[in-house]
């Protein structure tokens, strides 16, 4: 790689960078020994509410402070219809996420020093500042488009008001194409409606529970894993297809050892299954849905036996599996998944999973899938935001049609200088984004990255994307702010309210506050009318009947349905928002867009000789990178492993505990190495690790060179053309001993 | 009374709550833990089975653990839970050497520790444990085995369930759901 | 394939992967107390038999190093403790079920007769030696006066604290290698072999070297009877137990035991022992050295393998 005016700040410069730091950590520690002081005195323990935000189901819980006036535990709240008291164990360890000493803990400017790039401390002052007046200049230079926000968690509506008023729309999160993406667009398409987040299955009432790699029990999204025990608790069916013996695979009555890859092959079957043998719901089928026929016609051929010489599963446990789905319904949920860019056609598979779902009759029904309602919180009044010259979208004109959020991997893309290319990004504002785990094809980011003017991030930990950037602002921990109000659709409407349960550690600032100030700054103050953020929150909660004072003391408040809707009335008549006004069995839109209206199975690539399919996953104690070096949470897993069947193992002399490097197709080696764990639980065409883990930032003391980070091995990236989702499972590895460069062929 | 905990190994997803709980309620150090997951997997891809435990201290009817304890340090609490009194133990190692489950561990401030059911901190004001209270599949049920109508007697009555290794004859209070 | 795994990434300290909690204080702690036992139950017997004169190094000399051989061993089993400060509530209760309350009450009681064994004999090494107050004369007197049933005392304490050190490890169900009741029997000879051995070395008397390695050979003799007795109850045992005997039988124990504590603790110098009877002439401290070291170390293999022998589940 030629020399770049912006190169990744070496762990060596940072690490001094926060040597000299540790002076100030104590300057700032006094805030909060004040407030010890003060607590020392009551017998009654504090507690404070808040949601959490290790992960984005967003539970809302209680932080309790022990007599020290030190934040102890943190436990769910009883009325929180995300948790219902308990929180998973990311929450649980949450704790971890506000005492870790290696955490961000002043903003840092990049600089030169003896021609070496490095970071140096600075004021929140001098920080904004400086991105303030760059950001002036690039809008007058190229218009205000030109600056993008990448953003996930909390962080988001704050800068996202900031950016707005600035006058861009270019806010994008990993959540979308790198996530649920292809199946919102699925379900759009096909219900005129979107699955959201929480999930609006009906999982606690279901009678048969479809996991089509949704690995709930190792994903903790917490009521969704709740309510799958209280599924088992009332004798549900679950049918778990996973190439992996997951752990919900375990607790299945069926479980499909799917050859990875090929899962449209078998819904396709399940469909024609469940056609041909009249087991759909005519009813439903006929009062609600668009298309039967062209489907009924186009799934003739896929018969299980077809998908068999695809899949690998016996036709008769396709049949079987068929039949207990339709025995169930409508109370059977043939689960969107969440984290489904896979293989590129994702959308396409999502769709099939949508058709199902349809001819099934779930969509509306108790047991399958609810219709969720949302607190209504109105918007402080601020002026109408500026309406920018150039839509994000612009930017990746003519490609990902159907995509209903920005694509993140679209804005990447569209830094990187182009000839046809009219505005290419020059400044990012990286919020709560690890980027360099989060998107695939790391030298691609590298590459925009580098033909950035301005890179700011906004994190809490120095993570990888800390080190490519020009301004690092320190944003104190979700325990030592507030936020904008909870309202995720749910059941029943409901808000949460997060309140600090202490003042922010170091010199670290809640992104209300950063945000704002930036605002002013840029002149924009009237977007930002509010004196804090205490009195935006109690505002919007006056308005609603409620107030600060109120939620501070319950931190969850419920609201009555507006409508008593959440499943549709027999016979009821429903209008969907779709072009046709019913379900699309039968995509109008995907055909106008110019794909195929009903979903088509393709093969995909399959493993050359001597490799394996690099398939990734959760561990249910950790949440992608961001909790690899909290210290509750390492203690409870500290690496990822490497999970390789036991005749792959024999074959390259493979034993548990060992420790091997992998390398790609395309030659990449992977930069530690990750110890190997032979179990019978993984196919023998595939290897699994868990995500988030091979960080290569010395500073994170715990997390550094454990494991392997898959990010930088998924460098060959399957875009999926419906909306733009990165296909990241078609990577193949093979091992590397350390003491070869080259990996040992197998014998044959 | 005589308190017990029950374990359904058909839920639990071995997501290691109960652990970072106890840790956080019982201000565990960091290092240490009172209870753990044992994951079990038995057989040949694709006819697996896996059977998954949160194991801690089982409370035993006859512990070894009291009766090799020097000092008295080790004993029984109501509703028999085994506790250790931290300013009576002198640190030896006899109990930790006689747990046949190794659910004991030295404390770094020198005395041994050990799940204690959270009997004074929870349970004895009303609460479950704070493992049994977390657990987000609602696999651990806790209460007394002399009252019939407690969460523990009822699933008890209803599931098949074992305890672990039963020929040391210790009597274990913790029975796992099989 | 069975795997079976702690997924929590539990590692407490001393007890993961697998546990250590005792390390060289104990072993030592054991070794030294059935060395004292020894030494003062044949000091005591010879007392009670009327041998003092024919044996004096038994009966006068020997003891001389059991007050600092039992003092060392508490200092070991203090260092130990991981919570020192409290180390007085051993004495603040007797608890009969637990032998490490025994062994702390039984060395309370051997200490002090060890002393005033001592102090009896203490004009055998300085003859020159007066007590200076008169109570401490009166004391000697009392003493003397009552030695044979001091000697009694003395004879059944260390009889229990011989038997003692084997029973603080046979009393842990936990450890299948520690759980035979063979245990007791086998330290105890094991102490007394070692007492035996300390006499032969300490002594300048032909004869009664003589006497003490003859006594010597009869114990190895015993002790090989009850390490083989040992391995065959395992063997005939349970799982737990079978690979408890297997750390020994081919397992990483395999080597240190028999080649050291079995071969070169046991066998070889009852071999020399039986040479040096027959009248060949050898060094005749060997002998005795070896005993003692084979001792030593086979607390220590005892203490170490028990603590990975474990049940499964
Ligand atoms: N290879 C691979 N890539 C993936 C995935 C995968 O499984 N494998 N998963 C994909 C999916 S499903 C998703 S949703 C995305 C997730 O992508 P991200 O949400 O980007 O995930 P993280 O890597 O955890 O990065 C989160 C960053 O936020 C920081 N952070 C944590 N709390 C706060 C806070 O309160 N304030 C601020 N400002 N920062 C905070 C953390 O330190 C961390 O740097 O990744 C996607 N990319
Ligand atoms: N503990 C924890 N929980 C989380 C998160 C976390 O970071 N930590 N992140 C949350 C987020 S944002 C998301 S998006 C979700 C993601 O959670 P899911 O949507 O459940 O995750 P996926 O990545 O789709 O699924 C991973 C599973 O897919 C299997 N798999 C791999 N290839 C194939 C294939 O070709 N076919 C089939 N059928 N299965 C395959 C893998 O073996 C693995 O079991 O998790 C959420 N929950
Ligand atoms: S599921 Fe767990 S990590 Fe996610 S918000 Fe809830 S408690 Fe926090
Ligand atoms: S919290 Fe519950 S589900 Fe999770 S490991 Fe513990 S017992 Fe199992
Ligand atoms: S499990 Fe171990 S520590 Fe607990 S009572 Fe039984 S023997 Fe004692
Ligand atoms: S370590 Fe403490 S609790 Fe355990 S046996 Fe010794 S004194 Fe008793
Ligand atoms: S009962 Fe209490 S002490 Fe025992 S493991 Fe559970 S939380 Fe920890
Ligand atoms: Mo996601």
């Amino acid at each position: 790689m030629t020399s770049t005016r912006r190169q990744f700040i070496k762990i060596s410069a940072l690490g001094a960078g926060s040597i000299a730091l540790s002076g100030s950590a104590l300057k700032w520690t006094s805030a909060s020994s004040i407030l010890e002081k003060l607590n020392t005195g009551s017998v009654k323990p504090l507690r404070t509410p808040t949601y959490c935000e290790v992960c984005f189901w967003q539970c809302a819980g209680w932080v309790y402070k022990d007599e020290k006036g030190e934040i102890q535990k943190i436990i769910g709240n009883d009325d929180d219809p995300h948790c219902n008291g308990r929180f998973c164990p990311r929450g649980t360890g949450g704790v971890g996420q506000y005492t870790d000493t290696d955490r961000l803990k002043t903003p840092l400017i990049r600089t030169k020093i003896d021609g070496i790039e490095t970071f140096r401390e600075a004021s929140w002052d001098e920080a904004l500042d400086l991105i303030a007046s760059r950001m002036k200049e690039i809008k007058s230079k190229y218009g205000s488009e030109c600056v993008a926000l990448f953003t996930h968690g909390s962080g988001g509506s704050h800068f996202g008001q900031m950016l707005k008023a600035f006058g861009s729309q270019s806010i994008t999160a990993p959540s979308f194409a790198q996530c649920r993406g292809p199946r919102e667009v699925a379900f759009l398409t096909t219900f005129g409606d979107i699955i959201y987040s929480p999930e609006r299955t009906d999982i606690r009432d279901t009678r048969c529970l479809v996991l089509i790699g949704s690995h709930i029990g190792e994903n903790m999204h917490n009521g969704q894993i709740q309510e799958m025990s209280d599924a088992i608790d009332k004798g549900a069916t679950i049918i778990t297809v996973d190439p992996r013996f997951s752990t919900a695979a375990s607790k299945s009555k069926y479980w499909l050892p799917i050859k990875p890859s090929t899962d449209m092959a078998l819904l396709l079957a399940w469909i024609n299954v469940i056609i041909e043998n009249n087991w759909y719901d005519k009813d439903y089928v006929e009062r609600y849905t668009f298309g039967f026929d062209q489907l009924k016609e186009h799934v003739k051929p896929f018969t299980p036996e077809w998908s068999y010489g695809i899949t690998t599963i016996d036709p008769n446990v396709i049949r079987r599996t068929a039949k207990e789905m339709h025995d169930a319904s409508p109370a059977v949920i043939i689960h969107p998944g969440r984290h489904v860019t896979w293989y590129g056609d994702d959308t396409q598979r999502l769709r099939a999973v949508a058709i199902l779902n349809a001819l099934l009759g779930s969509w509306g029904r108790r047991g399958g899938f609810y219709n969720p309602a949302k607190a209504q919180v109105p918007d402080y009044p601020v002026p109408d935001f500026p309406v920018p010259e150039h839509l994000p979208m612009e930017a990746y004109k003519g490609k990902y049609k159907l995509a209903n959020e920005v694509v993140s991997n679209g804005i990447c893309d569209a830094t990187i200088p182009t000839p046809d290319q009219n505005c290419n990004f020059k400044i990012w504002i990286v919020n709560g984004t690890n980027l360099m785990a989060a998107l695939p094809d790391q030298q691609n980011t590298i590459k925009a990255i580098e033909s950035l003017e301005l890179l700011v991030v906004v994190d809490t930990m120095p993570v990888e994307i800390t080190g490519y950037a020009d301004v690092v602002l320190p944003e104190c921990t979700y325990l030592e702010r507030y936020d904008m109000i909870r309202k995720s659709p749910h059941r029943e409407p409901n808000i949460a309210v997060r309140v600090p349960a202490t003042e922010p550690k170091y010199n670290s600032k809640p992104a209300s506050w950063i945000a704002k100030q930036l605002a002013e700054k840029l002149d924009l103050g009237a977007w930002f009318p509010w004196t804090n953020i205490e009195e935006l929150l109690d505002w919007q909660l006056k308005e609603i009947g409620s107030s600060l004072e109120e939620m501070k003391r319950i931190g969850v408040k419920k609201f009555p349905r507006a409508y008593d809707d959440l499943y549709f009335t027999p016979g009821e008549d429903v209008s969907f928002n779709t072009n046709t006004g019913k379900i699309e069995l039968y995509s109008t839109d995907m055909e106008a867009e110019g794909f195929n209206p009903l979903p088509v199975y393709t093969p995909h690539e399959e493993p050359p000789e001597g490799f394996y399919r690099l398939i990734y996953g959760r561990a249910p104690m950790h949440t992608f990178s961001r909790t690899a070096n909290n210290p509750n949470l390492t203690d409870l897993m500290d690496e990822n492993t490497l999970w390789v069947n036991p005749k792959v193992a024999k074959l390259w002399g493979l034993s548990s505990g060992q420790y091997v490097k992998l390398r790609n197709q395309d030659d990449k080696l992977s930069t530690f190495s990750i110890k190997v764990r032979v179990t019978e639980r993984i196919r023998w065409d595939s290897v699994y690790m868990v995500h988030g883990f091979g960080h290569n930032n010395k500073n994170l003391s715990r997390a550094f060179g454990r494991g392997i980070n898959d990010t930088e091995l998924i460098t060959r990236v399957k875009i999926d053309p419906v909306m733009g989702g990165t296909g990241m499972r078609g990577n193949f590895v093979t091992f590397v001993f350390e003491n070869e460069t080259i990996g040992k062929e197998s014998e044959s | 009374m005589r308190y017990a905990m029950t374990v359904d190994t058909k839920k639990c997803v071995g997501c290691s709550d109960c652990v970072v709980a106890c840790q956080t309620e019982n201000k565990v150090p960091i290092g240490y833990c009172r209870d753990w997951i044992v994951e079990v997997t038995d057989g040949t891809y694709p006819q697996l089975e896996i059977e998954i435990r949160s194991e801690r201290c089982n409370h035993c009817d006859n512990s070894p653990c009291v009766r090799c304890c020097p000092t008295g340090a080790s004993h029984y609490a109501d509703g028999g839970v085994v506790l250790v009194t931290p300013n009576k133990c002198i640190g030896c190692g006899a109990c930790i050497a006689s747990c046949p489950y190794d659910a004991r561990y030295p404390h770094p401030d020198g005395y041994v520790d050990k799940c204690t059911f959270c009997l004074e901190n929870r349970v004895k004001k009303g609460l479950d444990p704070a493992c049994v209270s977390v657990c987000p599949t609602k696999c651990m049920y806790f209460g007394d085995l002399d009252d019939p109508n407690s969460p523990v007697s009822l699933v008890l009555k209803k599931r098949k369930w074992k305890t672990l290794i039963p020929e040391a004859g210790t009597m274990p209070h913790l029975y796992f759901l099989i | 394939m069975k795997e079976e795994l702690i997924v929590s990434g539990r590692m407490n300290h001393l007890i993961d992967p697998q546990l250590q909690i005792w390390h060289w204080h104990i072993p030592l702690y054991l070794f030294l107390g059935g060395l004292a036992a020894g030494i003062l139950f044949f000091a005591a017997l010879n007392t009670i038999l009327g041998k003092e004169e024919k044996y004096p190094t038994a009966v006068k000399i020997a003891p001389f190093i059991t007050p600092f051989l039992l003092i060392i061993g508490l200092i070991a089993l203090f260092l130990d403790l991981n919570h020192k400060l409290f180390f007085w509530r051993l004495y603040t209760t007797i608890r009969i079920e637990s032998p490490m309350s025994w062994g702390a009450w039984t060395l309370m009681v051997v200490t002090p007769l060890s002393l005033i064994w001592c102090a009896v004999n203490i004009k055998e090494i300085f003859p020159k030696m007066e007590w200076k107050y008169q109570f401490l004369k009166d004391l000697d007197a009392f003493f003397r006066r009552n030695l044979i049933f001091i000697s009694w005392l003395l004879l059944i304490f260390s009889l229990i604290l011989g038997v003692y050190t084997g029973i603080l490890f046979s009393a842990f169900n936990a450890r299948p290698l520690w759980n035979t009741s063979i245990l007791g029997p086998l330290f105890l000879t094991s102490g007394l072999s070692t007492g035996a051995a300390a006499i032969v070395l300490l002594s300048k008397n032909h004869n009664e070297r003589n006497h003490f390695a003859r006594i010597d050979l009869m114990l190895i003799g015993i002790e090989i009877f009850l390490i083989i007795h040992m391995f065959m109850g395992f063997l005939a045992s349970t799982q737990v137990h079978i690979e408890a005997a297997q750390l020994f039988l081919g397992g990483p124990y395999t080597t240190p035991f028999w080649l050291f504590v079995f071969t070169l603790g046991l066998v070889f110098p009852a071999t020399l022992e039986i040479l040096e009877l027959r009248g060949f002439k050898l060094p005749y401290w060997i002998a005795p050295v070896l005993v003692l070291f084979g001792g030593l170390l086979f607390r220590f293999i005892i203490a170490y393998a028990g603590q990975v022998s474990r049940w499964l589940y």
